[in-house]
């Protein structure tokens, strides 16, 4: 190991014994290694998709190849990402069931020990478990399903309802978005299809749980939710992967639609391994008096770079975007988030917090744009960077388009170091210095935590003190 | 039973303490035994501050002399440490830590002083009389620690530590200032209190004011890095009428003396 590597085995120890153990690698099927029209063509056929979602493919894989990596990142952390080393499609054994005792015996183990059915026995409404590129067990309330609620997985989706699929795929993350959206358009496999029909409130959480286990791997998911007129739902996602010395890759496309007085929650804790890039594209669009929030938490991974965004599209719709990031040894976080105002008397708010261990380092990348004719327009900023150790890094790059007067428009960035005086404040009565430094630092976060349910904000906890008993590096 | 078969609550002998290599501490011994009650006065800058951190073992000083409490020496001993063998500092300018609620800090400070964790009903009990000694409402256990606080909840709230940690020797430094009259009394019975269940107690102050309400055993008078005269509360007094500039020829002979 070069000490890079090591410094970067360093970051999550207990993540090994946690999440970092993996199965063989056993599959029906997989495409050859690298990415090609072939490779794109064989996951649509495999499928049995309709032309069209095949075309939708294609295009996507032009734009991709055609379009420059992101310029708005250091180069540097994306240069170790290697597209042609990857596979980007992966079929698990077995086959799609709604009956736990049906999922292979091997792939039940792990959600096993990732908590998974437990936390669907406690808590939710329905459960999705996506293994490598295919959702293998998804399960669902027959009271929501009989009041019209659809919870598919979204191969199951695109054959049921292709003409709601067809609407609104690609409708708020156009493939032509980013390099990332484009990638994840020609190759996507798996994720969500969420529908709440006018009026409908999901009081419990549906949960989608991602799992990446081989080696060199692409996991490409992609989620749709839409709530209709009035309608309520909240959507949380995990995901894990083994530690691996070579890397992989998480690519997410995830699209909200709230329509007139809708509210959509979608709530996401990664903890990825520290080989996973993760590059995900989330957005939201919200119609009339509709409220989107991203409560976004960020764990692990080599490089995350992630903006979760609601466009607000009709007039007195809300967004918010809640997000911390965890950047430990060896990690780079870049994080943040996007309102676009296009409608008058819309309001977002926006609370990113980002702790910088080591030689961690965060970054929070911001948008607010308010377009000509959107008046009466508010919008709240605030970034609060934690920095541990004299080597941490932070750094904050908020841009502001505002092209109307008649708006406000706050922004408020911080950036403390965890406090000698604070230390010795908590250890004078008692508590060791590693005490002290966890309490600290998961008091800095509470504002986030308060926000989740109880059982994801103990999951959180947890995860916090593992990385914090890492010695700063 | 006579104080001469009795060991110190707490001493402290020659003690020195440096700041990088200034010395702001210039030689300072003390004896407090359990239940007892001394006052520290002394001017501002004199090094009050300074000798009741670096008894706390904060990092930043380099000490030298014994510090022993209940008879063992501590002086090479972490913070927590000193605070699990029941030292107790209450601090001047008490430190805010948004996020971490009252209840959850304190309950991790009770747990290591005692070495395990206080069951929620009795730490419920010890919380209620507390915050009712202190006149202050029990919606407190539910906000930041001192995040947002005033002055004089600040200073409610070190005492309130104080009576729930039953420290077996408290340094409270400057806990009276900007005390109103109220809060001045509420502080004194907490203080009082204490010393009635056998804390031994540092008040270091530089008003004579709430003297009047705790009765201490004694007082000593602490300038430029030294205590330069010790003697009963009709010393407080004294300097209360006088100041502290009377003392300066003492002061001078003190500095001499130790060259
Ligand atoms: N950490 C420090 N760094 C530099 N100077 C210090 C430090 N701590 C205390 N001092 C100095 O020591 C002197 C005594 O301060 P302090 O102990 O706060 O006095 P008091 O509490 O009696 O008002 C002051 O001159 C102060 O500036
Ligand atoms: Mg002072």
């Amino acid at each position: 190991m070069t000490s890079k590597e090591r410094a970067i085995a360093d970051v999550n120890t207990d993540y090994l014994e946690k999440y970092g153990f993996h199965d063989p690698e056993e599959y029906l099927l997989r495409t050859p290694k690298g990415l090609s029209h072939e490779v794109v063509e064989m996951i649509s056929r495999y499928k049995k998709e309709p032309g069209w979602m095949r075309e939708i493919r294609h295009g996507a894989l032009d734009i991709f190849l055609a379009k420059p990596m992101p310029t708005w990142i250091d180069p540097s952390m994306l240069a170790e990402l290697r597209f042609d080393e990857l596979y980007y499609y992966m079929k698990p054994l077995g086959k799609l069931t709604r009956d736990w005792d049906e999922v292979p015996e091997r792939i039940k183990k792990t959600f096993d020990r990732l908590g998974v059915p437990e936390a669907e026995r406690k808590f939710l409404a329905g459960v999705s478990a996506q293994y490598e590129s295919e959702v293998v067990y998804h399960s669902f309330r027959a009271d929501l399903e009989k009041q019209g609620v659809i919870f598919l997985d979204i191969d199951s989706g695109l054959k049921q309802y292709p003409e709601i699929i067809k609407k609104f795929f690609g409708s708020v993350v156009p493939a032509a978005d980013n390099k990332f959206a484009a990638l994840n358009t020609a190759v996507w496999s798996g994720g969500s299809f969420v529908y709440v029909p006018p009026g409908t409130k999901v009081e419990i959480p549906l949960q989608a749980y991602f799992r990446i286990n081989s080696k060199n791997m692409g996991q490409f998911e992609r989620t749709l939710i839409i709530a209709d007129e009035g309608a309520f739902v909240h959507y949380i996602e995990g995901c894990t992967a083994p530690v691996y010395s070579s890397d992989s890759l998480h690519s997410g496309v995830i699209e909200l639609i709230a329509m007139k007085g809708a509210h959509i929650r979608y709530s996401t804790i990664q903890n990825w391994s520290t080989n996973v890039f993760n590059l995900v594209t989330q957005r939201a669009k919200a119609y009339e008096n509709a409220i989107v929030e991203w409560v976004d938490g960020n764990l692990g991974s080599k490089v995350t770079m992630k903006y979760p965004a609601v466009i607000l599209a009709g007039e007195g719709a809300h967004g918010e975007v809640l997000s911390i990031a965890f950047a430990g040894n060896g990690q780079h976080q870049d994080a943040g988030a996007k309102m676009i105002h296009l409608a008058p008397n819309t309001t977002s708010r926006i609370i990113s917090k980002s702790i910088s261990k080591g030689q961690g380092r965060s970054s929070y990348r911001g948008l607010v744009k308010m377009t000509p004719g959107a008046t009466g327009c508010k919008s709240h900023v605030e970034c609060d960077a934690l920095l541990i150790g004299a080597e941490a890094r932070s750094d904050t790059y908020p841009t502001m388009e505002i092209a109307e007067n008649d708006v406000s428009v706050e922004h408020e960035a911080r950036v403390s170091k965890l406090a000698d005086e604070q230390l010795f404040y908590l250890q004078s009565r008692g508590l060791s210095e590693d005490q002290a430094r966890l309490m600290i630092v998961n008091g800095f976060i509470e504002p986030f935590v308060k926000e989740l349910p109880m059982e994801y904000a103990v999951e959180l906890n947890r995860l916090i003190e593992l990385e914090m008993e890492d010695s700063v590096g | 039973m006579s104080t001469a078969q009795r060991t110190p609550v707490f001493s402290c002998e020659d003690l020195h303490v440096y700041v990088d290599e200034k010395e702001i501490v210039k030689g300072v011994s003390l004896e407090i035994y359990s239940g007892e009650k001394h006052a520290l006065m002394g001017p501002n800058g004199s090094g009050k501050s300074t000798l009741a951190a670096a008894l706390m073992g904060h990092p930043a000083y380099r000490v030298e002399g014994n510090i022993l409490l209940g008879g063992e020496p501590i002086g090479d001993l972490p913070a927590n440490e000193r605070a699990r063998r029941g030292m107790f500092l209450g601090f001047q300018y008490p430190v805010a830590v948004p996020g971490v609620s009252v209840a959850s800090f304190l309950r991790a400070a009770l747990s290591a002083r005692r070495g395990k964790d206080v069951p929620v009903r009795e730490f419920r009990a010890l919380m209620d009389d507390a915050f009712k000694v202190l006149n202050m409402p029990r919606s407190f256990m539910a906000r930041y620690l001192n995040d947002g606080f005033s002055g004089g909840e600040k200073k409610r709230l070190e005492i309130l530590q104080m009576m729930i940690l039953k420290p077996l020797f408290a340094l409270l430094d400057e806990t009276d200032s900007g005390l109103d009259i109220d809060a001045l009394k509420v502080v004194s019975e907490g203080i009082n209190r204490a010393a009635g269940s056998e804390t031994g107690v540092l008040l270091v102050t530089h008003y004579q004011r709430i003297l009047n309400y705790i009765a201490p055993d004694a007082v000593h008078v602490f300038m430029d890095g030294r205590v330069v005269r010790s003697g009963g509360p009709e010393l407080a007094l004294e300097l209360e009428e006088r100041g502290y500039d009377w003392l300066e020829p003492e002061a001078a002979r003190a500095a001499g003396g130790a060259r």
